[in-house]
């Protein structure tokens, strides 16, 4: 499934909050390297893992979701289970570990 | 059985690998987080022979990409122990236990904690170690800065830029850092300067709320309200499960010296984790291929001999 950028409250409300399956949510921003090294770790999950649905939000752009989900340091990992917040992970996590983070949420 | 088994995966470990690979050994990096170590919080690097600037993200994947291309293999793990052998050398890792005729120590330093029970909790729930990663997150708040040398000085400057008011807390009344950027920072309206003052506690359950502060000239003790704390106390290795088979100096560093070699033979220490004067990128890579020729010729010399 192709990764879903949203953008503003609303949008997340929609594809995060009202989804019928696990979403994964990378907190990210354009200046944080580790996101960079997250990012495409992300897409590959977005392709192999088929029953999880995976977001991203960009913090610069989406102020109040960072705010309202208390990012305080990126990226963040976040997985969202029936519009609750399931568990949530600060830092970079190399492919299988993330995976694995997903699976057992 | 491996060759060589290196233990984090940061610029040293990975270039030790890279050199141990092109010398046809067997390779095995052990890291317990993302691999990069320090270099992938650097926005750019500028001062690496030969490359103008690269964001250290990327000088990271680079080099990640470049060892596993020549065959090195990589495991997510932490090391919990060391066991020497004679011929060869087991690393304890999770529940795997990993045979090696060599082993690299390349674990890096990282950021001093305060060392409180809290601390770990309300890390990215209001407490930082790099105030250029996080300070963004913390626009027109109140925070502080802890510590007294160059790099809690500069995060004290980067973070009156973005934040309402910002504290900087240090035990003593004098600066290690740059006297100029004190005398810039004591003048700024936003920043207030808490001397002689240690931390004492960490308040708050999900995030951080206050601190508890103690004047250690008068004892007396205060709480300060902020929303965020920049740790800046400076650089600690982790090399604890790997005494007392290999000698640590007092401070905690491997003891070796510019051959890599430590009390162990077979067993080399490489970049930030060694005791050494400089530590900078091209230190970290220049001791991965100091320490993997080592462990190469080693691991020669035993295979000569069996």
């Amino acid at each position: 499934m192709a990764v879903v950028h949203i953008h503003g409250t609303e949008e997340f409300e929609k594809e995060v909050l009202q989804a019928d399956q696990k979403v994964l949510v990378d907190f990210w921003a354009t200046w944080c390297g580790p996101c960079q090294m997250v990012g495409p770790i992300v897409e590959e999950l977005s392709n192999e893992m088929e029953d999880v649905k995976v977001v991203k939000v960009e913090v610069d752009e989406n102020p109040d979701l960072a705010r309202q989900y208390r990012v305080m340091s990126i990226p963040m990992l976040a997985v969202f289970k029936g519009g609750e917040l399931a568990k949530k992970q600060v830092g970079a996590l190399q492919k299988p570990d993330l995976q694995k983070f997903i699976e057992e949420a | 059985m491996y060759d060589v088994v290196i233990v984090g995966a940061g610029t040293a470990g990975m270039s030790a690998a890279i050199y141990a690979r092109r010398a046809g050994k067997t390779v095995l990096m052990l890291e317990e987080a993302m691999y990069g170590g320090q270099i992938i919080n650097a926005s750019e690097v500028e001062n690496y022979p030969g490359i103008q600037k690269i964001p250290g993200y990327q000088f990271a994947n680079d080099l990640h990409a470049q060892a596993i291309a020549l065959g090195a293999e990589q495991v997510t793990a932490s090391v919990s122990g060391i066991e020497d052998h004679g011929t060869y050398k087991t690393v304890q890792a999770g529940d795997m236990s990993y045979e090696a005729k060599t082993v690299i120590l390349a674990t890096g330093a990282k950021n001093r904690k305060i060392g409180m029970e809290q601390e770990e909790r309300l890390v990215g729930m209001g407490i930082s170690y790099c105030a250029t990663c996080d300070g963004a997150f913390y626009r027109g708040r109140t925070v502080a800065v802890y510590g007294g040398g160059n790099t809690a000085l500069g995060d004290v400057e980067y973070l009156a830029n973005l934040c309402e008011k910002v504290y900087l807390i240090h035990r003593r009344d004098s600066f290690r850092g740059n006297a100029i950027l004190v005398e810039r920072l004591q003048k700024k309206e936003n920043v207030e300067f808490l001397t002689n003052r240690i931390i004492v506690d960490l308040i708050g359950e999900d995030q951080l709320d206050a601190l508890k502060l103690k004047n250690v000239v008068t004892n007396e003790e205060q709480e300060l309200p902020v929303e965020g704390l920049f740790i800046a106390i400076g650089q600690e290795p982790a090399n604890t499960v790997f005494a007392p088979l290999v000698t640590l100096d007092d401070y905690g560093y491997i003891d070796a010296g510019e051959d890599c070699k430590t009390n162990v033979a077979g067993i080399y220490a490489a970049g930030d984790c060694r005791t050494k004067q400089v530590r900078q990128l091209t230190t970290a890579a220049a001791d991965g291929a100091v320490a993997a020729l080592a462990a190469v010729e080693f691991v020669n010399e035993l295979d000569a001999a069996s």
